[in-house]
Formats: C-alpha cells, sequence, structure tokens
C-alpha cells in the first residue's frame, strides 16, 4: 500500500445515512477475484436499474471524494465494500460517523475515514448541493477544504501514520515475533484450557 | 487494592502482548474462524508466502455459499469454487475444515459454541461482523476485514484500539412471547444503529441473566447492529451448564481449573463504565423493524412514522425507506401482509429458537411459503430427533439444510424484488435478501405468527395455552 499525505480531488454528496456495507457492494457479487476491479459493483443497486440501465447518481467517474451523513459503511465485515470504492476511484469518505470495521477496513487500503460533525457534514453537503466541486483533504493538518468550507477531521494518529507511510500491520507486527512468542509460551503455561481439546 | 476493573478490562488485560501509542495494542488470538469469504485474507498470504501461524488454533467451515437443498450436486459454478476455495485453503494450511456433508457444519458463530471452540475469556476473530455472537460466554469476540483476517492468521495477533466500555441493563422479567431478539432491536431503536459506536457492550441485569445460552447469544450477535464493536456476558453457572462436556471444551481437570478461572470474569461492583443504559424488560413488547436499518424497529402494535410530521432529514430517510418497503406513511404494522417467512441465520436459529417457532405453529398451517434453517447440522438432527421438523413441514414450510442462507442469499437462497418477508434474521438492510426484496426482522415466535397469519402480527393471543 502507498502511502499519501494530501489529496486533491472532485467531491460528490450522498445525502443519505446507514450507507452500509450490503448497499456498497451486494453480497451476489462477492464471489469475484479482485484482480477484476471490483469499481463497477460500487452502489450497484443504487447506480443501475434491475435491467443495468445507469441512473442519475451523484457519483461519476471523477469523484474521488464522498461527503455523506451518518453510520457510513455500517454493517457486515465485507472488506469488499472498501474494494468498491477504492477501485472506483474513491480516496476520501466524509462523514459524522463509521462502522467500526468499516473504518479500519479503509485505513488498510489506504482509504480515509474522515469524521466530522454532523453540522459539518451539513454544510459540506451544502457546498456539493449544485455538483462536484473541488477538494483537498490533508493528512498532516487534519482538515478538509471544500469549496469555501475548511473543516478539521477526526481520525486516530496511529491511523493517520498509517496511511501517511502506508504501513502494513503484517511487517509491523513480525518485529514483534519475539514478544509474541514469549507471551504465548507464558500464557499457554498459566491457562493451558485457552488451547482447544485434541490439538497439540 | 486495585482499582474495580470491568469485564472488558480484564479480559483485554489477559491478551495484551504490547501497547503501543493512543491505546493501540496487540492482542492474543485464541480462535479465529475462517469461512468461505475469506478467500482474500488467504490470497493475502500466499502473496507473501506467509504459512498460518497455528493452524491448530484456526478452525474453517462451509456456511455462506453453503447450498441447502442438494447439497451434493451445486450447480451455480461460482458458489461451488467459493466452497472448494475454502477446501483447499485448509487442507493446505493444514487447518480443520468442517465441510458440507461434516456432521459438525453449520453457522460459523452456532458451531463454535456447539463444538465448544468458545470459551469464556477467549479472545474470538472472525472475518464476520457477527463474530460478536461469541461474546454471550465471557469471550472478546469481535469481526475483523479481510487485511485483518491475513493478519491473524500470518501472526496469530490483532491490533485494536481499546474500545469504550458501556454497560446494558436489562432488569424485571419480560412478559410472554418476549425475549431476546425483542431486547436487542428495542435497545437499537433506542439508541440507534450507532448508537453504541466504538463501544464494548457488557450486557448485565436480572432480564440477561435469566437468559438461556442462546438467548445470549441472540442479544450478543445483535451487539453490532446498534454499531457496538463487540457486546458480552460475564460467564455464570448457565455458561458452565452449556459448555461441559463440549467436543472441544476442557475436561477432568482442567475444567475445573477453567471453571475457576472463567467465574472470576466479571465486571468488580464499582467498575467505572463510560455510558450506562438501564432498560424495563417488563415494558417491552415483541418488536418488528418497519424500515432498512435495525434502528427502524417499533412494538408491533406501532403505527410507522409519517414524514409529514418530522424534521425535514429525518423525513427525507422516512419516506426513503417507506417507498423501499412499500408502506404507507403512519400506517398500523400489524395487519400488513407478507409474502413469505424465512426461521435462520446466526441470530435466531439454534435449537431454542426452532422450538419456540415450532410451539406457535404446531398443528397449524402456514398461510405463506417459507423455509426454516437450523443453524448446524447437529442442531437439525437434534431438532429431528424431537419431532420439530413435522411441525414445520406439516405447517407447509420447507425444511431444509443449514447455512446461511437468505440471511444474506448468497448461496442461491433469495426473495423475488418487492417481496415482503418475514425473517429471523439479522438485517434489514435495501437488497439483503435479495434486490428490491422487503425484510422485517422480528423473532422467531413472531415469525412464526406471520406465518400462520399471513401477516405482521403479535404472537401473544397466539400463545394462549402453548408453551413456547
Ligand atoms: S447467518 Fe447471516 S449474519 Fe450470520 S454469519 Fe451468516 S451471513 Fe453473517
Amino acid at each position: 500500500m502507498k502511502g499519501w499525505t494530501r489529496h486533491e480531488g472532485m467531491a460528490a454528496g450522498l445525502p443519505q445515512e446507514n450507507i452500509d456495507t450490503d448497499q456498497l457492494i451486494p453480497a451476489r457479487f462477492m464471489s469475484a477475484p479482485r484482480s477484476e476491479g471490483y469499481g463497477k459493483f460500487l452502489l450497484h443497486d443504487l447506480r443501475f436499474d434491475a435491467d443495468g440501465t445507469p441512473r442519475d447518481f451523484p457519483l461519476g467517474p471523477g469523484t474521488s471524494v464522498v461527503v455523506t451523513r451518518r453510520n457510513f459503511g455500517s454493517g457486515s465485515s465485507r472488506e469488499a465494500a472498501v474494494y468498491a470504492l477504492v477501485d472506483f476511484g474513491i480516496r476520501v469518505v466524509v462523514a459524522p460517523s463509521f462502522g467500526d470495521i468499516f473504518a479500519s477496513n479503509a485505513v488498510n487500503n489506504g482509504l480515509l475515514p474522515a469524521r466530522v460533525t454532523p453540522e459539518m457534514a451539513e454544510q459540506l453537503l451544502g457546498q456539493l448541493a449544485a455538483g462536484p466541486v473541488r477538494v483537498v483533504a490533508d493528512l498532516e493538518t487534519g482538515r478538509i477544504r471544500i469549496g469555501d468550507e475548511s473543516v478539521p477531521f477526526d481520525l486516530v494518529r496511529s491511523w493517520r501514520d498509517k496511511l501517511i507511510n502506508g504501513w502494513d500491520d503484517i511487517d509491523l507486527t513480525l518485529r514483534h515475533r519475539a514478544e509474541i512468542a514469549t507471551f504465548a509460551e507464558r500464557y499457554r503455561r498459566a491457562s493451558p484450557w485457552t488451547w482447544p481439546r485434541g490439538t497439540g | 487494592m486495585n482499582a474495580p476493573r470491568t469485564l472488558l478490562d480484564k479480559l483485554w488485560n489477559r491478551h495484551e502482548i504490547v501497547r503501543g501509542d493512543e491505546g493501540t495494542s496487540l492482542l492474543w488470538v485464541d480462535r479465529h474462524l475462517v469461512h468461505e469469504g475469506s478467500h482474500h485474507a488467504f490470497r493475502k498470504l500466499s502473496e507473501r508466502n506467509l504459512p498460518v501461524a497455528h493452524p491448530e488454533l484456526t478452525v474453517a467451515v462451509v456456511d455462506h455459499y453453503a447450498p441447502t437443498r442438494h447439497r451434493d450436486r451445486i450447480t451455480d459454478p461460482a458458489q461451488k469454487r467459493m466452497i472448494d476455495t475454502l477446501e483447499e485453503n485448509a487442507r493446505r494450511h493444514g487447518l480443520t475444515c468442517f465441510g458440507l456433508d461434516d456432521p459438525r457444519q453449520g453457522i460459523v458463530h452456532v458451531i463454535g459454541p456447539e463444538q465448544g471452540l468458545t470459551l469464556p475469556g477467549l479472545l474470538i476473530n472472525c472475518g464476520d461482523s457477527h463474530t460478536s455472537t461469541h461474546g454471550a460466554f465471557g469471550a472478546l469476540a469481535f469481526g475483523i476485514g479481510a487485511t485483518e483476517v491475513a493478519h491473524v492468521l500470518a501472526t496469530q495477533t490483532i491490533w485494536q484500539s481499546r474500545p469504550k466500555a458501556m454497560r446494558i441493563r436489562i432488569e424485571g422479567t419480560a412478559g410472554p412471547g418476549v425475549g431476546a431478539k425483542d431486547f436487542a432491536l428495542g435497545w437499537i431503536a433506542r439508541l440507534g444503529a450507532d448508537g453504541a459506536h466504538g463501544h464494548a457492550i457488557e450486557y448485565a441485569g436480572s432480564a440477561v441473566r435469566a437468559l438461556s445460552m442462546e438467548g445470549r447469544m441472540t442479544l450478543c450477535n445483535l451487539s453490532i447492529e446498534g454499531g457496538g464493536r463487540l457486546g458480552m456476558i460475564a460467564p455464570d453457572e448457565t455458561t458452565l451448564a452449556y459448555l461441559e462436556g463440549r467436543p472441544r471444551a476442557p475436561a477432568g481437570d482442567e475444567w475445573q481449573r477453567a471453571c475457576a478461572e472463567w467465574l472470576a470474569l466479571t465486571s468488580d461492583d464499582g467498575a467505572a463504565f463510560d455510558r450506562e443504559v438501564t432498560i424495563d424488560a417488563a415494558e417491552i413488547a415483541p418488536i418488528v423493524t418497519w424500515g432498512t436499518s435495525p434502528e427502524d424497529a417499533l412494538p408491533i402494535d406501532g403505527h410507522v412514522p409519517d414524514p409529514a410530521k418530522l424534521a425535514p432529514r429525518e423525513a427525507d430517510n422516512v419516506r426513503d425507506a417507506l417507498d423501499y418497503m412499500g408502506l404507507t406513511a403512519g400506517q398500523k404494522l400489524a395487519g400488513t401482509p407478507v409474502d413469505q417467512v424465512f426461521i435462520g441465520s446466526c441470530t435466531n436459529a439454534r435449537i431454542e429458537d426452532l422450538r419456540a417457532a415450532a410451539a406457535v405453529l404446531a398443528g397449524r398451517r402456514s398461510r405463506v411459503p417459507g423455509m426454516v434453517s437450523p443453524g448446524s447440522t447437529a442442531v437439525k438432527a437434534r431438532a429431528e430427533a424431537e419431532g420439530l421438523d413435522r411441525i414445520f413441514i406439516e405447517a407447509g414450510l420447507d425444511w431444509v439444510g443449514s447455512g446461511c442462507s437468505m440471511c444474506v442469499a448468497m448461496n442461491g437462497d433469495i426473495a423475488a424484488p418487492g417481496s415482503r418477508v418475514a425473517s429471523t434474521t439479522n438485517r434489514n438492510f435495501k437488497g439483503r435478501q435479495g434486490r428490491g426484496a422487503r425484510t422485517h426482522l422480528m423473532s422467531p415466535v413472531m415469525v412464526a405468527a406471520a406465518a400462520v397469519t399471513g401477516a405482521l402480527t403479535d404472537v401473544r393471543p397466539l400463545l394462549k395455552g402453548r408453551k413456547p
């Protein structure tokens, strides 16, 4: 994963609450291999009629930032929801709240889940009511500028560092190999019942 | 003396290997459960040429794509590929795998406890949000995404930031026909689908203590629908009675020792919670959802909201939900005709759920078609031994194999566009049970009542003279 500090792109508004991961990518597409690209599945049933005709939808090919309402990405743990956003070209989602698992999946794929207050989200949505607008998201300053509005967003520091450096957790963890081994030994001695019966 | 600690503190500290910045910890994972959906994670592992660190702590099961009929001939190539890929990955990494013809097969969150893989005091991960179910045993159990699944496979650990502690007390005695599903939908309706965001929920109170393990699992299962990172209940005698003698649970001296450790896993008196909520069980009526989020839930005697009476933003949401659900503003919920029923899923397909539904259906006919999919192959066998299958079949419902089935509609069990389903599942999201399908969530007895009357109905009158 490549790190980034500043993203400039076009933002679109999705003024809806509770956009869950089943909407982000309907389950029937999830057996596809990632190599196919998941962008075409993004919000599929909102973007297309049952016969495949595209609907008038705020997210266009050039959109890289989405501003939306509370509880975005709630529901299932499917990382495919993040793949769909990322493969579509989205780098930042701005909302008052996110599903917990979605947010960590996002960070693991270089997608910024930027948390703002509900009032700020409404202000930004107001800026986007007439159509897409240029935006700048900056991880160093922790601010997003859309049109005339510049607002701060919330992001825990460890996630910010991960996005900036493009860190991969497995590499990070393997540096703690010795501590993990020591822990496991001590732990198993103290509570042998934690290993399932019938395994070595 | 040490400061009083919450159950969360105790479980967290037990598993902490490294404490990073800002409350992020590297935690030891005791059990890792994988299913067909874990294919992205296995691919990540093989791209880096990494082995599974602890195959003996990892168990695979076929559930999400499991066909519920004609298991021996899967016609859909994508479904077959998903199942084959899991079995292949399990073989390659030396994992125990409960395949379609294994008597231990079932929905991952049903089989974990059933096999005694789920125990108090453990940290349990699975690439599925309803992993919170296992918290019913006093375990730290939460769902993770594919990158994290790969991480657990490779290291048997997970990085997590410590959630805030929240306690939901449910006190008093629930009325007849009211149970864990109603408790859960009740608090989610009150606090919202993101009401417990960032929190680990501990359920407590006399009504929770009175629940069976099945009921506790239903309650913890739905924690995620209220935005909670996980849900849990301190272990007690009910927990021990459920686990004793399970195939993978400790035995002999180890069992005794484990029990002593488990019973200490409670929040100390005076432990501080970031948030506390108390609910009176006696005030909860059977609940059904009317909209497209689990927070859109009301007592069965309620009326759906009227956007004309709401503030603009809320009105937009309600209008959109009513439109999708094909309901009229302000209409009564009871009496709304349904097209089909579904009893299944990791929320409500354990033996007790099937018994409760059967108690309503016994000697009655369903007015609409429907399916009953037991939570596991073992639950199916048990239900058949008790004759519950006959009750469902005689009522006109299909009695099928175990899997996620119509909860997520990946295995071909799907509702038609516009079809209204009374369902024991956990998500009424748009399109969850099939594009355009309309899902009403409710308890097993309420689904049984909907079957018998062909409409959303208060089950309570139908329980007269019966033991649910
Ligand atoms: S039954 Fe539904 S919620 Fe449960 S694990 Fe399967 S798909 Fe997920």
